[in-house]
């Protein structure tokens, strides 16, 4: 008997998301089915923001359930049934300066880890690896400076993969536990790139470069999309790295710099006008 | 005021009919009316385009559309077309139009003419929008699919055909009307309040409508500047925003966010107003904290407006401006947070009656409580680095946008329909038509969440397979709400069928504003003597 009908997998996900958190279910590097929360986190950068959130859903769960239960006591208790004539109560001071000052409580709790996130996330600190990203219209094209060989290459939506619409023909290759910072910049429109399980995103525009890091915690391949509206493809220019050891990194090196040599690395191109309205 | 001069009334002068009255007309019920017709046809336009979105959504793969860039297209116009022609209009135009000269004891707005042109000009905004579905955008498609955002370059070379011109052109005649409208409800407000009746003494719809229009007057210029920048470096060769002769793309997000985030608070203060009303109404009791609540509504508008990089926290902003824009933001939240929980404190100690209007405006606290702290959860520019546009900031804003701003209309809207038309909507079809909207859009939007966390992408036509489940599940949310409105619909047919007449105070004690004094519906002209304010309410 079949039991993978949408009714039963509604019950099952209901089920799961009283008895798991999100992360007991995600995948690693890709999303998966019935996920509930974020991806499984793959980098420093996104244990923090998953720890910080994780606090957040707490915290608004709790107002959220506050408010519906008060919402449910008036209306039980206070029906015109039980309660027929009404107060004409429209002031006390206490309770309004109450409900101004615990909210701000709320957010300063907030914000102290807020801030810190911040700012682990906007200073950079010096790279072992530096990658070029570069969005076009509909794909993205990776560099890698003089000292990593000097190559550049195009990475295309590859059709005939796995995962659907995820995977591509020549990924981003990135050595484990090293820190990386990726230059982003755009050759037509804005694009933005964009890697879940490393909580990455930063936009790519043209005539920008924008820099972002990430220093990834475990090996394997890991999947993101192009996360900002550019165009008729832009459901279909994923962003793919593979993370491998320093050695196997090393020697991919050496195989691309032969396999790309007809694309030497150049200096960052702007936006050309007439290239880009014809 | 002429007809003080002239003893015998001349009944066809003062009350003009059929083209006469809907065209020409200068009376501010007739146009609020025309107003909430306008949204209502808008907003079945704007709503079939979110269900071929949903459509689209509800397999993984490509089932109606033929490309990426037409699912953009109707993205985009489902978009502009519920902020600019459904929510503002019902909201601002339409009860701003009828409820405030009522509820101050005008007799009608200070420029009824302007309020004439105001409509129309958004009726134009609207047709010039609908041609720009059949014009070129991007090669070979037609139509413009960058997003309600219009974000360059994508707008300006990766648009060449015309329909974006139109598009422009849409955004200036809606924002114009708007200008217009605000700077009549601004004069009124402020000028033709009855002897007695201070500005601390005006209802808090009355209070909503004049934030908003201050914020409206003070955006809405900023959001012309930037498209006509557009429309300059589209078709005249500057390069406002192009890098490459020294503009910045960047630039235009600021300007745009500049009016984009009051914008949110357009939509949603004039709710603000209409759930206190309601609140008050069926609790048989006063607002709890009026000026507070008043004064929370300055405070929201006020801040509103410097707070608008948070929708840009990925541009690649420096480290102490976004700081800066975190803590603004959160600082948001605490205006709110005084008027969800005056509400309550309204409601607590009332004789609570359960009518369809109550029902919507208790759900509209709720889900906007719920949309309220997923908006917490993005202010935090740390966490909103893996969520920004993902579903997660989808659901987000449709909770206070769809489950909010929507929700405030329908109470508006079974609040006031016996008011205005003299007709009763049944109270169990307002309420039925409540239940599966509520259940529809909570199945359609809380799935969101999930795909956001999951790291689904917004605009996006096609998605990995991993996301098809709670696609499905939204989609079949979407079907639910869609049929919530033929209940809608249903019932505004059983009114007119019946014609059962509705009394001047249908709701009894609690409704104590100005327009219940009056008959239902209203005469043509009312408050020919002015209204005397004496005592307080608060």
């Amino acid at each position: 008997m079949r039991i993978d009908t949408l009714p039963f997998r509604l019950l099952a996900a209901a089920g799961f998301a009283v008895a798991l958190t999100g992360d007991a279910l995600a995948g690693m590097g890709q999303p998966s089915p019935w996920q509930l929360g974020m991806q499984t986190p793959a980098a420093i950068g996104a244990e923090a923001i998953h720890d910080f959130h994780d606090l957040l859903l707490w915290i608004i769960t709790v107002i959220v359930l506050f408010v519906l239960a008060l919402l449910i006591y008036v209306i039980v208790r206070f029906s015109e049934t039980r309660n027929q004539t009404p107060s004409r109560t429209t002031h006390n001071s206490l309770l309004e300066v109450a409900w101004t000052l615990v909210p701000v409580l709320i957010l300063v709790v907030i914000a102290v880890p807020s801030f810190r996130l911040l700012k682990a996330q906007l200073v950079i600190p010096t790279p072992d690896v530096v990658v070029k990203a570069t969005g076009h219209q509909w794909y993205w094209s990776y560099e890698y400076p003089a000292d990593q060989g000097g190559f550049s290459f195009d990475s295309n939506l590859a059709a005939d993969k796995q995962p659907r619409l995820l995977a591509v023909d020549n990924e981003l290759v990135v050595p484990v536990d090293k820190i990386v910072k990726v230059q982003v910049t755009a050759a037509d429109v804005i694009h933005a790139f964009a890697m879940p399980s490393f909580g990455l995103k930063i936009d790519a525009i043209p005539g920008r470069l924008n820099e972002t890091w990430f220093k990834a915690d475990k090996e394997g391949v890991f999947y993101g999309q192009c996360s900002l509206i550019c165009g008729q493809n832009h459901a279909f220019m994923p962003i793919m790295i593979r993370v491998v050891s320093q050695e196997a990194y090393t020697a991919w090196l050496a195989d691309a710099k032969k396999k790309f040599a007809a694309n030497p690395s150049g200096p960052i191109k702007l936006a050309d006008r007439d290239a880009i309205t014809r | 005021m002429a007809s003080t001069t002239t003893a015998p009334h001349d009944a066809h002068a003062d009350h003009p009919t059929g083209l006469r009255r809907w065209l020409f007309s200068t009376n501010h019920k007739d146009i609020g009316t025309l107003y909430l017709c306008f949204a209502l046809m808008a907003g079945i336009v704007g709503g079939f385009l979110s269900i071929l979105m949903r459509i689209e959504l509800q397999e993984p793969g490509l089932q109606i559309f033929s490309n990426g860039q037409m699912y953009n297209v109707v993205v985009t116009g489902h978009g502009l077309i519920m902020v600019f022609f459904v929510v503002m209009p019902a909201l601002i135009g339409g009860f701003g139009n009828w409820f405030v000269p009522l509820m101050i004891g005008a007799p009608d707005m200070a420029f009824p003419r302007m309020n004439n042109i105001s409509f129309w000009l958004t009726v134009t905004g609207f047709l010039l929008l609908f041609t720009s579905l059949f014009f070129e955008g991007a090669p070979g498609v037609p139509g413009f699919g960058g997003g309600w955002t219009v974000y360059p370059p994508l707008s300006v070379s990766g648009h060449p055909g015309p329909s974006l011109d139109f598009g422009i052109l849409a955004l200036h005649a809606a924002g114009a009307a708007s200008i217009l409208g605000a700077i009549n409800f601004i004069t009124t407000i402020l000028n033709m309040r009855a002897p007695g009746m201070t500005l601390h003494k005006m209802p808090l719809f009355a209070w909503s409508v004049l934030v908003t229009a201050f914020l409206l007057l003070l955006a809405l210029p900023v959001l012309a500047g930037a498209i006509t920048m557009l429309l300059t470096d589209r078709n005249f060769g500057t390069t406002f925003f192009d890098p490459s002769g020294g503009g910045d793309p960047v630039l235009y997000q600021h300007l745009f966010w500049f009016f984009g985030h009051p914008e949110v608070y357009i939509m949603i203060l004039p709710a603000f107003g209409i759930v206190s009303h309601i609140v008050s109404t069926f609790s048989r009791k006063p607002i709890f904290g009026y000026l507070g609540m008043a004064y929370a509504m300055v405070a929201i508008g006020a801040v509103g407006f410097i707070v608008w990089a948070h929708h840009m926290y990925t541009v690649g902003l420096s480290l102490d401006t976004q700081r800066y824009f975190v803590f603004a933001t959160m600082v948001i939240a605490v205006p709110t947070g005084i008027k969800i929980f005056s509400w309550i404190a309204t409601m607590w100690g009332g004789s609570l009656r359960m009518t369809a209007p109550m029902v919507w405006a208790i759900g509209f606290i709720f889900l906007f409580t719920v949309g309220g702290v997923t908006g917490v959860v993005l202010a935090n520019a740390g966490v909103d680095r893996e969520l920004h546009n993902t579903y997660y900031v989808v659901a987000h804003f449709h909770y206070v946008l769809s489950l909010g701003a929507v929700f405030g209309i329908f109470a508006g809207w079974y609040y006031w329909f016996p008011k205005m038309f003299g007709y009763v909507v049944p109270d169990w079809i307002g309420k039925l038509h409540f239940w599966l909207a509520f259940i529809g859009a909570n199945v359609l939007f809380f799935p969101m969440h999930f795909l956001g966390l999951a790291g689904m992408p917004r605009h996006y036509v096609d998605y990995p397979d991993a996301f098809a489940g709670w696609h499905r599940v939204a989609s079949i949310g979407s079907y639910i709400f869609a049929f919530s409105l033929i209940v809608f619909f249903y019932g505004v047919y059983v009114a007119y069928s019946r014609r059962e007449r509705a009394a001047n105070d249908p709701w009894g004690l609690g409704a104590t504003t100005l327009e219940w004094t009056l008959s239902s519906p209203p005469p043509f002209h009312q408050f020919e003597t002015l209204p005397r304010i004496t005592g307080s309410d608060h």
